[in-house]
């Protein structure tokens, strides 16, 4: 009898979380719990100015603060060549300044000290001479032909200019322009916003001098890549690091960087010879570590009269900060937002792109998105509703007649992307029948007539998951891929690890449960490992929704390779040959005698104690996997909301949620993934970015400024499911993570400019902060989020 | 603490004042010699190695640091250390026995209400504290009394199932 997968936690199983255990029970083990004998602390100055030269440093009275060991400054940093380090993006960021800040809450000095207030006080105790410079706070200030000059350190860099980038089909697109019945326009931007785990970053370096050996605890979700990066740049052997994620408290992109902080904590335990704990707080996660979107949008779409997208134009200027650190593949200067309109049959598209520098944090990760992704599809869906409104059509029969057909597939996208599978238009429907669409638009119109503004708003969309492949995907030349080594114990239990990092998402419940699907071994007796470069196999990290996509498959692929060689071992035990062995979940048998057989655990305990002659013993073996081609889940997010005309507040009526990540694994697991990003998608519509004033401070620098939504505010979800198997993933499944962070947003704003579309406003800037929204019901002017810039003085 | 093993300063500076706590700690009474600026959350953290508390904001936002002082919610990192002294704290290490579980430790599991786990502790003394008073919560009482700890991750749907469901259990329903 084969075994009942449910039951020993295979696929599909709803499965309660293994890492619960320790987190219910406040046993997590997060960077800032590790303790080492003898550790000091370490504290960071950072500049209260957005751009300003530095005249002189003064650490003497820090250093005569009892307990206070070291000052670190950029001159101590440049005289070991560590003054600069390179970024993610072929750029390069400053560790400690030396010449001049370049952003509000750069890092200018680092404390080391006995104990984290000692080192506190050292900070306050430092003298900083600065010079103010004018500052630039959005990308018309950085272009502007007098713009002071940010990168006056690179050689040849004479304006604020990072990147001119295009992709597409120009005169195709012109074309498709010219022959056009209608075009529609809109600009918009997509705010700063900030990942913000309730975690900060934060180290632990200890340096072992009778070893040469370095160790750091540190709040990575690609500790590999890390790794690679420390060795690079600090010229430590390779097998001379060990790289330690522990439990991270939430990542969402923000923890992919190397910063600042973890070098300086490096160069300081090294030169003191002893474990340096750096430890964030939040202010200067929120102000200088990495941020999300920040792009401005010029997008035009040529229509024909019947509803048909002939083509789709776009601009997009994107702001930087100080430093291009973008982390993404290093081939794409504007991330995957070339990914737009994938879901579209759209015959032509062409993107221009340009990216600068400004006195802002360095930054631009995937905020729980998979490279830009994200205002790709707010883009592209906000681009949708004002082309069906300019039409005079229906928002939803606009997409009926654009989505690509399921029986189109493998199709390009306009921009070059093999979308392989999926069921577009049956996961609208799906949608418009839970929300009760037409019922709803009565609804609005009878509200309306009495005052009342309700509304509805769409967003369809599907999305790249998981880079690679690896010919088209890499990080300055590392190729994405990923990894998982599966070791099974002669009593047939065994341990697995991956190149991935959980961070919530679980992967110590949902690999056990993969590996479960393929041997039939419980996935009770598996435990999973990841984070420690010493013991987990080589692999990009977990970010971009990558890990189920490539390390996932790679689990599958080593436990078939298990499979295999317990196959020969089950045919030997049997006595019989290769050819006559059968398999089904848990258990060989012999073909025509299902009463023969022998479990998997039986072939385990034969693998350490009776192999047949020639073959290797033990039962272990790895898998690097490369993907063939990025999965593609799809979402529809319907969102109805009111908004009171008196005051600009909207509230959340309902959101229906339809997601087809293909095969789910834990579907527990992948719901709690959906609402976690709807909530982020509700948050950025809503009341959550990150804004700088004219001097360029940061506006949004503490949980009191930059604001979160409570469980109080947060409005509830209702999911619904449709599942189309990835064709290439070998257990069907696609990425998930991210999908509702990305396709959200446009559903909310969607609904709140439909609740407004009486009053000729096309555009308002996310978030839709009741001011904001109040301004243009009064004014019927559209209402743009570029941070303001200084008019008076010159 | 012990006097056999521990290290002290081999010059100690006089102008830094300590004073003295005791607090009892999950039921345990406990002590030590402070600074008066010390934040209760760090005492417990680095003084008395309960890990368990996290600190997530600086700014009393986040509540990943809250615990119950004399059974009612605080957020361990806006308290002085010296203002706990004479009273008793319960972090999350204090809610579980060897054996048992807490219910609402138990829904929090049942019910997926965490991912990351970093707000969880926080998150459940408060679930704790509003249980204590009322164990039958609507689900917005719930969000109420949830609505000073921050969650990244779960977007809150499935800690208010576990509420509830602790709830149920802590009525004998479950």
């Amino acid at each position: 009898m084969a075994l009942d997968e449910v039951k020993i936690g295979g696929l599909g199983a709803s499965r309660r979380r293994v890492e619960d255990n320790r987190f219910i029970r406040g046993k997590g083990n997060y960077v800032d719990d590790v303790v080492l004998p003898g550790m000091l602390y370490m504290e960071i100055l950072r500049s209260p100015l957005a751009h300003a030269k530095i005249n002189s440093i003064d650490t003497s009275a820090a250093y005569a603060i009892p307990g206070v060991r070291m000052v670190m400054t950029g001159e101590m940093m440049a005289a070991r060549n560590l003054a600069w380090m390179p970024t993610l993006s072929y750029d390069t960021q400053a560790v400690l300044a030396t010449d001049k800040v370049r952003f509000q809450g750069q890092e200018v000095c680092a404390v080391i000290a006995d104990d984290p207030y000692i080192a506190r006080d050292g900070v306050e105790a430092i003298i900083v001479d600065y010079e103010p410079l004018p500052p630039i706070v959005n990308p018309e200030q950085a272009m502007a032909a007098d713009a002071p000059l940010i990168r006056n350190d690179k050689v040849g860099q004479d304006n604020n200019v990072i990147f001119d980038w295009e992709v597409g089909d120009r005169e195709g697109t012109d074309r498709a322009f010219a022959e056009a019945d209608k075009v529609s326009e809109i600009s918009m931007h997509y705010p700063r916003s900030h990942p913000s785990p309730i975690e900060a970053c934060g180290s632990i370096a200890d340096y072992d001098r009778s070893t040469s050996k370095l160790t750091v605890y540190m709040t990575s979700q690609a500790p590999h890549i890390v790794r690679a990066a420390v060795s690079l740049v600090a010229e430590i052997p390779e097998h001379m690091i060990r790289i330690i994620a522990p439990d991270l408290g939430g990542g969402f992109g923000n923890k992919v960087p190397v910063y600042p902080g973890y070098v300086i904590s490096i160069l300081a335990s090294i030169l003191l010879e002893k474990p340096v704990k750096w430890i964030e707080d939040k202010t200067g996660n929120l102000i200088s570590t990495g941020f999300g979107r920040d792009v401005y949008l010029k997008g035009e779409m040529a229509l024909r009269n019947d509803g048909k997208i002939l083509g789709v134009r776009m601009h997009t200027d994107s702001d930087h900060g100080a430093f291009f650190s973008d982390a993404q593949p290093s081939k794409f200067k504007i991330g995957l937002m070339h990914s737009t309109f994938a879901c579209y049959d759209v015959p032509s598209a062409h993107l221009t792109a340009r990216g600068v520098y400004t006195n802002k944090a360095p930054g631009g990760v995937a905020y729980r998105c998979s490279f830009r992704v994200t205002e790709a599809m707010y883009f592209q869906e906000r681009m949708v509703q004002a082309a069906a409104d300019d039409l005079g059509m229906d928002q939803a029969e606009f997409r009926r007649v654009n989505l690509v057909k399921d029986d189109d597939f493998p199709k390009r996208t306009p921009f070059g992307f093999l979308t392989d599978s999926g069921q577009y238009e049956k996961c609208l429907q799906i949608g418009l029948d839970a929300i009760g669409y037409d019922d709803f638009k009565k609804e609005q119109e009878e509200a309306r007539k009495r005052g009342r503004l309700l509304g509805i708003g769409i967003s369809t969309m599907t999305e790249p998951l998981g880079a690679g492949n690896s010919r088209e995907y890499d990080i300055l030349g590392i190729k994405m891929f990923d990894s998982a080594e599966l070791r099974v114990h002669m009593t047939g239990k065994a341990i697995l690890r991956t190149g991935a990092k959980t961070q919530g998402q679980g992967h110590e419940t949902t690999w056990a449960q993969i590996v479960a699907h393929e041997l039939g071994i419980p996935a009770e007796d598996i435990i999973v490992e990841e984070g420690d470069t010493d013991t987990a196999p080589f692999g990009m990290g977990t970010y971009a929704s990558r890990s189920t996509p490539v390390a996932g498959a790679a689990v599958s692929m080593v436990s078939r390779k298990i499979r295999a060689k317990a196959r020969k071992i089950a045919a030997h035990l049997l006595e019989v040959s290769d050819e006559d062995i059968e398999w089904e979940l848990g258990r060989f048998y012999v073909r025509g005698a299902q009463d023969r057989g022998v479990t998997i655990q039986e072939c385990a305990m034969a693998a350490y104690s009776n192999v047949p002659d020639g073959m290797e013993p033990g039962l272990e073996n790895n898998a690097y996997y490369d993907p063939p081609n990025l999965t593609w889940p799809f979402a529809c997010y319907i969102a109805t909301v009111e908004v009171d005309p008196e005051t600009g507040v909207w509230d959340v009526l309902r959101l229906v949620a339809v997601d087809d990540c293909g095969v789910r694994i834990n579907p527990m697991i992948v719901e709690g993934q959906i609402m976690g990003g709807l909530t982020e998608a509700y948050a950025m519509a809503n009341m959550q970015f990150i804004t700088f004033d004219e001097d360029g401070n940061c506006v949004g620098s503490n949980y009191m400024d930059y604001l979160l939504p409570t469980a109080w505010e947060t409005p509830g979800f209702e999911l619904h499911e449709v599942v189309t198997p990835c064709p290439h993933h070998p257990i069907g499944a696609k990425g998930i993570g991210e999908c509702a962070t990305v396709g959200g947003p446009a559903a909310f704003v969607n609904a709140v400019m439909d609740a407004l579309k009486h009053t000729g406003v096309r555009n308002i800037d996310m978030p839709l902060l009741p001011d904001r929204v109040y301004e243009a019901v009064q004014t019927g002017n559209d209402i743009s989020g570029m941070p303001p810039v200084k008019t008076t003085d010159e | 603490m012990t006097s056999l093993f521990e290290e002290v300063p081999v010059s100690i500076d006089g102008d830094i004042p300590t004073t003295r706590v005791e607090v009892k700690v999950n039921g345990e009474r406990r002590a030590a010699e402070i600074e008066p600026r010390l934040l209760l959350a760090h005492l417990l953290r680095n003084g008395f190695k309960l890990t368990g508390t996290h600190t997530g904001c600086d700014t009393t936002n986040c509540g990943a640091c809250t615990v119950l002082l004399d059974g009612e919610p605080v957020k361990s990192c806006t308290v002085f250390a010296v203002q706990a002294n004479g009273h008793e704290v319960t972090t999350v290490e204090g809610l579980a026995s060897s054996e048992q579980l807490h219910p609402v430790q138990e829904g929090f599991k049942d019910e997926h209400g965490l991912q990351c786990g970093f707000c969880t502790p926080g998150m459940m003394l408060s679930a704790v504290a509003l249980l204590n008073e009322n164990d039958n919560p609507t689900e917005d009482e719930v969000r109420w009394a949830l609505s000073g700890n921050l969650c990244r991750c779960t977007g809150y749907q499935n800690i208010v199932k576990a509420v509830i469901w602790a709830g149920a259990k802590m009525r004998g329903e479950a």
